[in-house]
């Protein structure tokens, strides 16, 4: 089955397991080599998620939590762009999650103890599928940074976390996109865990002047790209051509 | 010469603490965004095949329980055809081959509930001995985890992924052991002398 599969994953761009100057990957990172076979079907195909999940506000983290009337406290913006895979193709009909935050740095979450208050219309997660051309957009307000315990004085720059489905599971993928100009970026110990600066700058989303919306909300554009798939046994019934 | 114009995978970053929030927002105390959360049911009373429940934990290298991962699962239905996406056909509309399972918040531990599946194909002949993959997320996974989980009442003798296995003395941490009438154990365990064997497919 060379057809359909997924290029070989570049671990050298990715994080290792263990990573020190991230304190909780000490003892939960795996030490022995991973294991490789080729490729299967229970790696090639994945869940299917229909647009028929999506609520009217799943992609408005502004109003999605918020009272009727009311919405978040904090600096709107859109996020938007493409799931591309490594060909550079968009990639169609698959789920992107997102959490994040609220405009303080404080997450809804019982196990969370930052000072900075919660907002009462801010829930902090929103979902997505993309379209015909791997374009997927949502809004929200831009996320605060926050203070971690890590080392004594760690602070995480302000992020957003995307889950992200391919059309197998070997695409499966969690990252964290990041803001342009953000000096924490180059502080924090969670970046810093992905080896090179080019890897690095891949997560940071730029200011997108051209499709911020005038007197209501910036817009910030972050692609997204997935393992490529080798030319596929697949294509038409997933791409549906 | 000319260049490839390949993209990059984006990197991975951890989940984080807060996964549940994203993933499970019912679960972590964030009702109403979403009717319910994605993956919790992965079959119904009408599924065909066994129905079966494994339980686990996602163990540290210290012993320790994580209580904030996310564990994934996906396997094959009962005839061993993967639902949605597979080139054979069409899988037991009533099940879905996914499944999303935060740990308990005490405990650690997570419960799926699904069915036991069929075999599925080798890509070069031959059959793989049924199992389900598992990816798992957490704090301090830097990219997520992937894994298998095979049956201890399945014949796994010929399994071409358990085969290839060099260490033939970590492959009991990848099958699960039955502890009753259609329930299973798996721990998983992310360091120490029985490491879970992970793979990089």
């Amino acid at each position: 089955m060379s057809e359909g599969t997924f290029f070989t994953r570049d671990r050298s761009w990715h994080p290792p397991a263990l990573t020190p100057q991230y304190k909780t990957s000490v003892a939960r990172s795996p030490s022995r080599a991973q294991l490789s076979y080729p490729m299967t079907l229970s790696e090639a195909t994945g869940p299917v998620f229909g647009h028929n999940i999506l609520g009217e506000l799943d992609n408005d983290l502004i109003h999605n939590f918020a009272q009727p009337g009311e919405s978040a406290i904090g600096q709107r913006i859109i996020v938007h762009g493409r799931v591309l895979d490594e060909t550079g193709r968009g990639v169609p009909n698959v789920l992107v999650e997102f959490w994040q935050a609220n405009a303080g740095g404080r997450y809804r979450h019982k196990k969370e103890s930052y000072l900075a208050p919660l907002d009462p219309n801010f829930g902090g997660c929103g979902r997505a599928i993309t379209g015909e051309d791997g374009g997927y957009r949502f809004r929200t307000v831009k996320p605060g940074p926050y203070p971690w315990p890590n080392n004594q004085n760690d602070w995480r720059p302000a992020h957003i976390h995307f889950s992200i489905f391919g059309q197998g599971f070997a695409q499966r993928l969690i990252t964290q996109m990041y803001f342009e100009g953000d000096p924490l970026i180059w502080h924090c110990p969670i970046v810093s865990t992905i080896p090179s600066k080019e890897a690095i700058e891949q997560l940071i989303a730029p200011l997108d002047m051209a499709n911020t919306i005038p007197m209501d909300a910036r817009a910030y554009k972050f692609d997204i790209v997935l393992r490529g798939r080798r030319s596929t046994m697949f294509e038409n019934k997933l791409e549906g051509n | 010469m000319q260049k490839l114009n390949q993209l990059k995978e984006s990197p991975s970053q951890t989940a984080g603490p807060y996964v549940h929030i994203g993933c499970v927002p019912n679960y972590s105390g964030i009702p109403g965004i979403y009717p319910e959360d994605l993956g919790l049911r992965m079959r119904t009373d009408a599924t065909k095949g066994e129905h079966i429940a494994i339980k686990g934990v996602v163990w540290d290298g210290t012993g320790t329980a994580l209580k904030d991962a996310l564990v994934e699962v996906w396997q094959a239905d009962a005839a061993g055809i993967y639902p949605g996406s597979d080139p054979r056909g069409e899988a037991d509309p009533t099940f879905t081959g996914w499944g999303r399972f935060p740990g308990d918040y005490d405990t650690g531990e997570w419960t799926i509930e699904t069915v036991k599946p069929g075999a599925v194909p080798w890509p070069n002949g031959g059959m793989q001995a049924p199992h389900i993959t598992f990816w798992i997320v957490a704090r301090g996974i830097n990219i997520g985890l992937q894994t298998r989980m095979y049956f201890e009442d399945e014949d796994n003798s010929a399994d071409p992924v358990l085969s290839r296995i060099e260490h033939q003395n970590r492959v009991p941490t990848l099958i699960a052991k039955k502890t009753g009438d259609g329930e299973y154990r798996f721990d998983i365990r992310l360091q120490g002398t029985d490491e879970t064997i992970f793979f990089d497919v």
